[in-house]
Parts: structure tokens; sequence; C-alpha cells
């Protein structure tokens, strides 16, 4: 299987999708078109924080913060200047953001290049932590970002947050954008790049030995990891409508988290497949939480029951199941065509 | 700032500080014997103020009964959760028992979120702590003095325990050496259990108390306090219970007076404490009185 | 003349961790070509000197060079860039990588090639991965583990395992290889094998070799020179033959005499 005929069986596969999604937005009711939306929005952030977490093996909790910086850079953008002026009416918001409108795609690209320079300062004095400690302080980081951005009130309008976002995420941009992330971080991580950050994972100091540079390596995985959580953060914006800062807290990296350890933290297509999952299921599941009426019997909803439903899933997981469904492989095409060759990661 | 404001406020810092210090201590024993952050402790601090709280208020209790029968059942609790989720990760990745640990106190939150639902609830202060008291000037509430003065007492009890008992004994060895201790004939996962007991206890006093100086309690309650009180833990060196003391101490007293010398930024109060964390894992990240772990080349 | 280059020089130098001190004073010097041996009882200090050689620690004291370049204190990453490679006592693999993959990483320093042109498949790139590969199958075909080229390294048998090690340490094109107890763990068999390994890729690869090792028979039978070590300082050096006669490396394995009898 040589590289042409990957290359147009790629090409084929992504118009087959897009042909479907034509479909969709064609055929199926307007919430379904916004799960699947959402579903691609998740694809990116998962599939970028898998780069991290899974494929480089650093333990990072902080990927709300990238994603906040990136959704309010985008949105400051592309919201009207009137709006803006009626919104900041505490403190007034700083320039350029003022004065500027522009469009989505550039604004979201703004929003990831935000994304990926706050993971650049984030990484150079966390990096030089591993395991527990990295974790936390990255965590910590996350905590920050939040509380900066509900006090930067001439920035973010603080509490208050930004409403009336233009809803620009329709299902070809998220899926756009997760068809994009997703063949970047697989090539990148089939690249000689990919096998020096799974060395990195696999034994740091054997792999410095081998004259690979763990600091630069890890810096380059989580700041590439930052713009794709700034790019999926400005897609959420625009798709939601409204964000404030409690929206990024950590609970959302915990969503992430149960996502990439479902999906086997280490494949991307894992973490792609858990990301389209993760939106159905909690969907379906919001069915618990509101009341079910079957006729003669009525179930009262029980709010909040969904996060439980996921905390046990994720702790079941890791007790039963640490490999999650894709363990560390991926879905590639040798596997289809060619069934001589084992599927080594 | 006149003296008497100043005395206030370090007072404050003070009794703050031992609430931090209480729930920081259950934080350093767990990961000094199991390298574990139990992300989960925050949380079992939550769950002592309600079971305190269901005490007096369903079971009609007075509040010292129900306050010793709460950190009991409390304690079982944390027991269970270390059987239940962590034992069977023990031999797992740390990455591994670090979600799992996530997830228990994910778990916990959104259910206390359903079964106590999430409108916060008054806590009853029973009097002998709310009363007024002025000393030369400064004006506080006497559980100011309550609570460093529980806090001493538990700490003395917990110094006693660990550095004058044979199961004291045995947690030194297992947080030094677990095989080795294994093979010494120890009972490992007793010891363990006892370990998330004392420290689950010390969480649920916590957590007692806090419901006594900021009486509300809330299923989310815990999350704030018990990471500040893992920063004081690493602050302090973690896995050593005196950095764990001084470390939850000097953060309540630095968060309080923070705030009072610049009250402009005390929207930033949340972030004092991690920025203080960075801080102290860029220069110094064996914390206060802590050991380095070098790996093995 | 290139067979008198002093590949690496070890000038004085004490590794003190705290209070104890894991080498102290030590010296040495190999030449191109050679194959030495370091020996010791242990907790010589010998795989402290290679950790001091390859940058994972810092001499505390003294100075080492490398062809004449002072790399004290260098980066590990740095000094594998500048020639020396080496291999663990406990075997760190990357095990749950392919075979071709372990090779592959240890190529991929001298990749000169932005992550960006790789993610995007630039022809610069894809022509310098191709040739890595290309590089890497002739590596592996010359230490006889091409058949295993995709097979996890974890899964390997543990003779494999020491000699696919040995053959990531060998894509990094180094001058100078450390090699610690390669031997470990082997049957005298495995062990035979092994010492005809090491003097082949000796010869092929046209590398200087030193070589900690426990197994007599591999050091007396392969290595040109041993230097011994004891408690952190050396205490004989010179050919086979005259180390193993030697007194105090005698006592240093077996105790001395009269604390024996007490």
């Amino acid at each position: 299987m040589n590289r042409k005929t990957r290359f147009l069986l790629n090409v084929l596969l992504v118009a087959g999708l897009f042909f479907l999604l034509y479909l969709a937005k064609h055929y199926l009711n307007s919430y379904m078109v916004r799960i699947i939306t959402l579903g691609g929005v998740y694809v990116v952030l998962a599939v970028s924080y898998n780069l991290v977490n899974g494929i480089t093996g650093q333990f990072s909790l902080g990927p709300n913060a990238f994603m906040a910086v990136g959704a309010y850079t985008a949105s400051l953008l592309t919201l009207s200047v009137a709006s803006k002026q009626q919104m900041f009416f505490i403190e007034p918001l700083i320039w350029p953001f003022n004065s500027v409108q522009i469009h989505f795609f550039p604004a979201t690209l703004l929003g990831g290049v935000a994304g990926g320079l706050t993971a650049y300062l984030v990484g150079i004095p966390s990096f030089r932590l591993r395991g527990d400690y990295l974790a936390i302080v990255t965590l910590g980081f996350g905590e920050i970002v939040r509380v900066i951005a509900n006090n930067v009130i001439f920035l973010t309008n603080g509490a208050l947050g930004l409403k009336d976002i233009p809803n620009y995420t329709n299902i070809y941009w998220a899926w756009g954008w997760a068809v994009f992330t997703f063949f970047f971080v697989r090539k990148l991580t089939d690249s000689s790049y990919g096998r020096a950050f799974k060395a990195i994972r696999e034994d740091e100091i054997a792999a410095e030995a081998m004259g690979i540079n763990p600091f630069k390596h890890k810096m380059l995985s989580f700041v590439i990891s930052g713009f794709f959580a700034g790019v999926g953060g400005a897609l959420l914006a625009h798709l939601i409508t409204t964000i404030s800062p409690v929206l990024f807290s950590f609970f959302i990296t915990f969503n992430l988290l149960i996502i990439i350890v479902l999906g086997g933290l280490g494949s991307s297509t894992g973490a792609a497949i858990a990301a389209v999952l993760f939106a159905v299921i909690s969907e379906l599941l919001r069915a618990i939480e509101s009341p079910m009426n079957l006729g003669f019997i009525h179930i009262p909803g029980i709010p909040g029951m969904r996060m439980v439903v996921f905390a046990i899933l994720l702790v079941v997981f890791m007790i039963f199941w640490p490999r999650g469904i894709m363990g560390r492989k991926e879905l590639t095409w040798d596997l289809f065509f060619n069934r001589k060759r084992g599927g080594v990661s | 700032m006149s003296f008497g404001e100043f005395m206030q406020q370090l007072v404050n810092g003070i009794s703050l500080g031992s609430l931090y210090a209480l729930v920081a201590i259950g934080y350093t024993m767990v990961y000094g014997i199991l390298r574990l952050i139990n992300f989960a402790h925050g949380d079992i601090m939550m769950l002592g103020a309600y079971f305190a709280f269901f005490g007096y208020a369903v079971f009609v209790l007075p509040w010292w009964l129900s306050f010793i029968i709460a950190i009991v059942i409390t304690s079982l609790v944390g027991v269970l959760i270390d059987k239940v989720a962590y034992k069977p990760v023990r031999k797992a990745p740390r990455i591994s028992a670090l979600m799992t640990a996530i997830g228990v106190s994910f778990f916990l939150e959104n259910f206390g979120l359903v079964v106590f639902g999430g409108v916060p609830r008054g806590f009853h202060r029973p009097e002998m702590f709310g009363k007024l008291i002025t000393i030369g000037g400064v004006r506080f509430v006497s559980y100011s003095i309550y609570i460093p003065l529980f806090t001493a007492i538990f700490l003395m009890l917990l110094l006693f325990l660990v550095y004058k008992t044979k199961i004291g004994m045995a947690m030194r060895a297992v947080s030094k050496d677990m095989e080795t201790t294994r093979l010494m004939g120890i009972d490992v996962d007793f010891v363990i259990s006892v370990t998330f007991a004392v420290g689950s206890a010390l969480a649920a006093a916590g957590g007692i108390m806090w419901a006594i100086k900021f009486p509300q309690i809330n299923p989310l309650m815990g999350i704030m306090p018990g990471l500040k009180a893992f920063i004081a833990a690493v602050f302090g060196g973690i896995g050593d219970i005196t950095g764990a003391m001084l470390g939850g101490f000097i953060l309540g007293v630095i968060e309080i007076m923070t705030v009072a010398f610049f009250p402009d930024f005390a929207g930033y109060r949340d972030a004092i404490a991690f920025s203080l964390l960075i801080i102290i894992l860029l220069f110094k990240p064996t914390g206060l009185m802590g050991e380095k772990i070098e790996e093995k080349v | 003349m290139s067979s008198t280059d002093v590949v690496l020089k070890l000038d004085h130098i004490t590794m003190r961790f705290g209070g104890v001190v894991a080498v102290s004073d030590f010296e040495m010097e190999i030449k191109e070509g050679e194959l030495v041996g370091l020996i010791g009882p242990n907790g010589a200090g010998k795989t402290t000197i290679f950790n001091m050689v390859t940058g994972v620690y810092t001499p505390t004291e003294g100075r080492i060079y490398f062809y004449g370049e002072d790399i004290t204190g260098r980066k590990p990453y740095q000094i594998t860039a500048m020639g020396i490679a080496r291999t663990f006592q406990n075997i760190r693999l990357f095990k749950d990588l392919s075979v071709m993959d372990n090779v592959l990483a240890a190529s991929h320093f001298r990749l000169n090639s932005n992550i960006f042109a790789a993610a995007f498949g630039f022809p610069s790139y894809i022509r310098q991965d191709d040739e890595m590969k290309e590089e890497a199958l002739r590596l592996l075909d010359s230490v006889g583990l091409v058949e295993y080229m995709n097979f996890v390294a974890g899964g390997l048998p543990y003779g494999q395992q020491r000699r696919l090690e040995i053959a990531r340490a060998l894509a990094t094109h180094p001058r100078l290889l450390l090699l610690d107890e390669p031997a470990a763990g082997m049957n005298p068999h495995e062990t035979e094998e092994l010492m005809g390994f090491i003097q082949g890729i000796r010869k092929k690869f046209n590398v200087t070799i030193l070589l900690i090792e426990h197994d007599m028979k591999v050091v007396m039978g392969i290595c040109e020179r041993i230097r011994v070590m004891d408690h952190g300082i050396a205490i004989a050096e010179g050919e086979p033959k005259d180390i193993q006669n030697n007194p105090r490396v005698i006592e240093a394995y077996l105790g001395k005499e009269d604390e024996e009898d007490a």
C-alpha cells in the first residue's frame, strides 16, 4: 500500500463523510444535527488532548485553559462592535477588540494561535515537572486562567461572560476542523516526531539517551494540542453562543479525560470514536435527568444523574478496562486491505 | 490597617489555616503511603459536614454526638472508597490511579448534588462556637479560638499515633518501603485502611469545623478547600505530616493577609493558592520539609 | 594518527550524592577502537561512571573529555548527538513500540525537518524518512533482528531484547558505545553468542566500546584492557591475565582473608 493509494482512500473517506453530513443536515431534525455538530467539536478537543496525554504520555489537566482562551479570542473578534459595546457595560472592552470584527475562519485560527501561545507559556514552567506534579500544576494553571477570566472585566466581561455569539459553527465547520485535526495528529503520530513523542511516553530517560530532547518535544506536543484546544473552544463558543468563565472549569477537562480514556489513551481513532459516542450518550442520558412518562408509570427526573453515571463509568473503566476501546491501536487502511501486517502502533 | 484589624485578620488566617491543615494531613498521609493524590479527599470533607448536618437535623441528636458519629461514618466511607476504587488499581500505572481518584471525586460531588440537592443548607452553629469575644480591642467569634484548639488537639493525637504506637510505626514503614514492610509480615492492606480511616476522620473534622465557620454547606463545598489543602501539603513537603500542618497554616494566613492588604485583588483569592503552588513546585519541588525521590537510572 | 586518538578521558571525576561518595577521583583514558572493560563488585560505582559520561549526572568534581572536547555537564541528548550511545543495566526499551520503531526513534535526532514538514508530508521530510527506514532495516538485518521488525519490543525474548537495545544505540551513529551489563541474565550459550556479537559490531560499525560486566567469561574473553573499581575508586588496570591474578582485585571481590576467618 503506497502513499498515493492511501491518500486517495483518505480523500474518498472524507468525501463520503461530507456526503453523509450533507444528508444529515437535510434530513435530520435540528436537534440531532446539533448533536452531530457537537460531536465534531469534541473530536477536535479529544484528539488533540490525546496527543499530549495518550501519545506523549504527559498528564496535563489544563486543556480548559486553552479552550477558554480560544473561545474568548474568537468570540471577541466575531462579535459586532455594537454588541460588544452593549455587553461590556461594567467596563468597556479594550482595544483592539472593541473596534474590530472579522470573519469566523480567521477568528477561529486566531483562537487557535492564542491557545497555542497560552500553552507555550504554561508549558515552560510546567514541564520541569513530571507525573502527579505536572498534573497538579496544569490543573492549577487551568484554574488561574479561569480566575483571571473572571476578573479582567475589560477583556472578558467577567462573570457575565459573552452572549449572542453568532452561531457560525455548523456541521461542516465542526467536522471540517475535526477531519483536519484527526489527519494532522495521525500523520504527526506516524511520523518521526510521533515516534519521538511515544519514546518519551515509554521511557523518557531512554528517549533522552537516544538523542531526543524531552523538553522540546513535550513542548511541541503541548503547543500543538493547545492550538487545537483553542480552535475547539472557538468552535464551541460559536455553537452554544454564550460563554462565561464557569463553562471552562475543571469539569470540561474531566469530560475530555473520560473521552480519551474511553477511546483508548494513545489512539487518535479511539479518541475520535469516543468523542462522538460521548456527545450522543451525553444527550441520551439527559433523558434520565428529565421526567419520563411511560404511560401509567411516571418516573421523576434526577438532575445531575448524568455526571454520576460518567463518574462511575470512569472509575469502572480504569479498574476493568483501562485500555479503552482501541487501546493504543489505530484504524489504518493496511488493516482493512492487508491481513498479513499485524496492527502495531 | 490598625493593629486591631491586623490581629483580627491574623486570627482569621490561623483558623482558616487550621482547616486547611486538617485536610492537608489526610492528603499527605495517603500520598506518603500510596503515592496517590486522593482527589476525592476534599469531597470527604464535604461528607463529614453533611453527615453531621443529618445527625442533628434528621436524627435530632445533640450536636456533639452528631459530630462524633459523622466523623466515624466518614472515616469508614474513606476506607470503603479505598477498598472499592483504589485497591484494584494499586498495581496500575500512577496515571490510572490518579484518574480513578478524579472519577471518585466527581462521583461524590455529583451524587451529593443528586441526593442532597444543589441548594445550600444552613448549618447550625452550636452556641459555644458563636460567642462574640473582645480581647484588647480585637473582636472575634469564639470559633476562631476553638478551631485552632481542636486542630492542635487532633494533631497531637495524630503525632502520638504515628510516632508512639505500633500501628504508627507500621504506617511510617509502609511509606518508606511498602514491599519490604510486607515481607516483614505486616498486613499492609490493614495499614492502608487505617491511613484512610485516620485521614478521612481528620478531613471530616475539618469539614464540620468549616461548616461552623462558614455555616452553609453544599455538595461542591469541598472542591476549593480540597485543592488548597493539597497545595498546602505540597508546600510543606508531600508525605510529611508536620509539613502539611505548617503548609496549611501558612497558606491560610497568606490567603487572608493578601486579601486584607490588597482588597482590590479579592477576586483573585483562589488564584493565590495556585500561584503559590506553581512557584513552590518550580523552585523547591520537595516543599519545605520534603525529601527528594530520585529515579534510578 | 587515528589509532592513538583518545576517545574518552575521565579527568579526576568525583560524584557525591549528599553525604555519599559514589565515585572518587576516578581517571581513565580510552583510545579509539579499543574494547575496554569496567568491572568491580556491586555498588562499586560503575553505572555511576556511565551516568556521568552520558550526562545523566553532572560530576561533582572533575571533567570529562570526548575526542578532546569537554562534555562535562552537558545534557544526555546533546552527548548522544556528539557520538556517545549507551545501553542500560535493566533493559530500557520502548516496550510498547515495535522493534522497527525502537530503532527509528533513535534516528530521530538526526532528522533535518521541522514538525510541519513531517505532519504535512513535504517531500524533503518523506525522503529523509524513507532513508531512515532503509538504514534501520539494514541495521536490523546486520544484528539479525529483521524478521522481528514488526514485533512489539516488550514481547521479544530476553536475549533479543538485549540485542535490540544495542542495535538501537547503534542507530545513533555513535563513535563510543557504552554497554551496561549486556550479558546479565544470559545462559552460557547466549553469552557466547553475545561475545561474538559485540566483537562483530565493533568491527562492522567501527566503534570504540566500554563495557561494564560481571560475567568474567565475557570480560576476560573479549576485553583488551580492564579497569577495576571498588567503592568508587579505581584499584587496578591492565590486561585480562594481569587482572585475574591481581591480589587487590581478588580481595575486592572476595573480601580480605582475615575478614573471612573472623
